[in-house]
């Protein structure tokens, strides 16, 4: 087990540091996701005043574009320069490169979230300090779920021609109860008479999601990748 | 030695078959390799070599038949046996956006190689990029990425070394100083399997050469003529009568052998 760790911390690293110095993906993401609140501001805020209840879903909305953006690139990039080939005849349980590629895609979604609910609070007036643990518990374990199986279904792709129409269509459907309980969660604790319980609820909800997306994950990724 | 090396001192393409949907990519195909050996691999293009190369290396699987790796197959001998591999293929394996040395850091953790720090100087230097490890890879020539390359799949000291094409893009002296290195690795007991279309840099450098014709193995008949010369031979009397030469490439077969070595 430490062996695996110790293998997808190596790739994770490896990842962050190809990113440091291309910020391909950083920029895309980020520039991606400001514009998407943009257009949100223009469409949602009348007079100053934005719709109410509507933050969460924004929030959301925008994290699962951007972070299916960086989805599709996680293994692209391995694919253009035969690297994925690389990794795989690494003497390291397949798994290992499952994970090494979620954390980066984790890290790169956390900086972005960390961009992005400011504006979100900014933009929209959402309450982003009323229950900042629990929100930050359900971004995390939200983006988590996401990332989880969108992960997977690039490495899935890797090898069709139309992998970046595929993507979205295969990932979205699939991680439809990980949004709703995000958006769920988090427009409980933006709503003018929070109600945490159902914000703790979903929490809840999307760890259970966690669990098993990440379950399946380890256990099919290997046999994905053989050839 | 190289038995306690490398855990396996031979490999055995034992009638190996692969199917691409209803393409035969290799046909029957019975190959055995030495420890101590450096076995030439032949071929037109498409006759599949890098599919035989792809299914020593366990990244293809066989449709039919069986690869051993001394007496075992892959999947007794698990994740580990990757590490006993070594493969430099078409693509370089390399991070373009990472240094010359990162590349070999990234690889010597990952195959977590002993004594990283020397054995990543060493490569370095035979690599001869000492003075551009520093340097981002993608602003290399595909000669200073191939030399790299290579150091990469020699990095863990592989038992086996498996090289798709390991000439292209190398002006004469790295290519001479390739047939060096590919020298002492069959003399430290590796087994080395390359496939090459450069037959004036692999004669007298092959101990033992194989051609694959449309995925069959054909004999190279022995001679003291050049190899490319036996080679032409070979291709031209191939013919759907001609006895495939699987027998001819088991250990030892004098036929297959350069009648200068």
């Amino acid at each position: 087990m430490t062996e695996i760790i110790r293998a997808a911390w190596l790739i994770a690293v490896k990842d962050l540091r190809v990113e440091a110095r291309s910020r391909e993906l950083i920029y895309t993401t980020v520039f991606f996701a400001l514009s998407c609140l943009l257009v949100f501001a223009f469409a949602f805020v009348r007079g100053g005043r934005p719709i109410p209840d509507t933050a969460g879903g924004i929030l959301w909305v925008v994290i699962v574009f951007a972070g299916t953006l960086a989805l599709g690139r996680t293994f692209e990039r391995e694919r253009q320069t035969d690297t994925l080939r690389a990794l795989l005849l690494a003497p390291v349980e397949r798994p290992a490169v499952y994970l090494g590629k979620l954390a980066a895609v984790l890290l790169l979604l956390a900086a972005v979230e960390a961009l992005v609910v400011p504006v979100v609070g900014v933009l929209f007036q959402a309450p982003i300090a009323r229950a900042p643990w629990l929100l930050m518990g359900l971004l995390a374990a939200g983006t988590l779920g996401f990332a989880a199986v969108g992960t997977l279904f690039a490495a899935m792709l890797v090898r069709a021609q139309s992998r970046d129409v595929l993507l979205p269509v295969l990932l979205y459907p699939v991680t439809v109860p990980v949004i709703i309980g995000g958006v769920l969660g988090t427009r409980a604790i933006f709503a003018p008479e929070p109600d945490f319980d159902t914000a703790r609820l979903m929490l809840t909800m999307l760890v259970f999601f966690d669990g098993v997306f990440i379950t399946i994950a380890l256990w099919v990724f290997g046999p994905v990748m053989s050839e | 030695m190289t038995a306690s090396r490398a855990g396996f001192d031979a490999l055995h393409v034992q009638d190996v078959s692969r199917l691409y949907g209803r393409r035969r990519a290799l046909s029957h195909v019975t190959l055995s390799c030495r420890a101590g050996e450096i076995v030439g691999l032949f071929g037109p293009n498409g006759a599949g070599k890098s599919t035989l190369l792809g299914v020593c290396a366990t990244m293809i699987r066989a449709t039919a038949g069986r690869v051993l790796y001394g007496d075992r197959e892959a999947r007794e001998l698990g994740d580990a046996l990757r590490g006993r591999i070594g493969v430099l293929g078409h693509d370089l394996f390399l991070y373009g956006d990472l240094t010359a040395r990162e590349n070999l850091e990234f690889f010597g953790r990952l195959y977590d190689v002993p004594n990283r720090r020397s054995r990543i100087a060493a490569a370095l230097e035979h690599a001869r990029l000492t003075d551009r490890a520093g340097d981002p890879v993608n602003r290399f020539s595909r000669g200073l990425r191939q030399r790299l390359a290579l150091e990469r799949a020699l990095l863990h000291d592989p038992a086996l070394v498996l090289l798709d094409e390991p000439f292209t893009g190398l002006d004469d002296e790295s290519a001479a100083q390739l047939a060096v290195r590919l020298r002492a690795l069959r003399d430290a007991g590796a087994i080395v399997l390359m496939a090459t279309h450069d037959f004036d840099t692999a004669d007298g450098l092959v101990d033992r050469a194989a051609c694959l014709l449309a995925g069959r193995m054909r004999a190279i008949p022995a001679g003291s003529d050049r190899l490319r010369e036996r080679y032409r031979r070979a291709l031209t009397e191939a013919s759907p009568t001609a006895p495939a030469a699987s027998s001819a490439f088991a250990p030892g077969a004098a036929s297959a052998r350069h009648a200068d070595d």
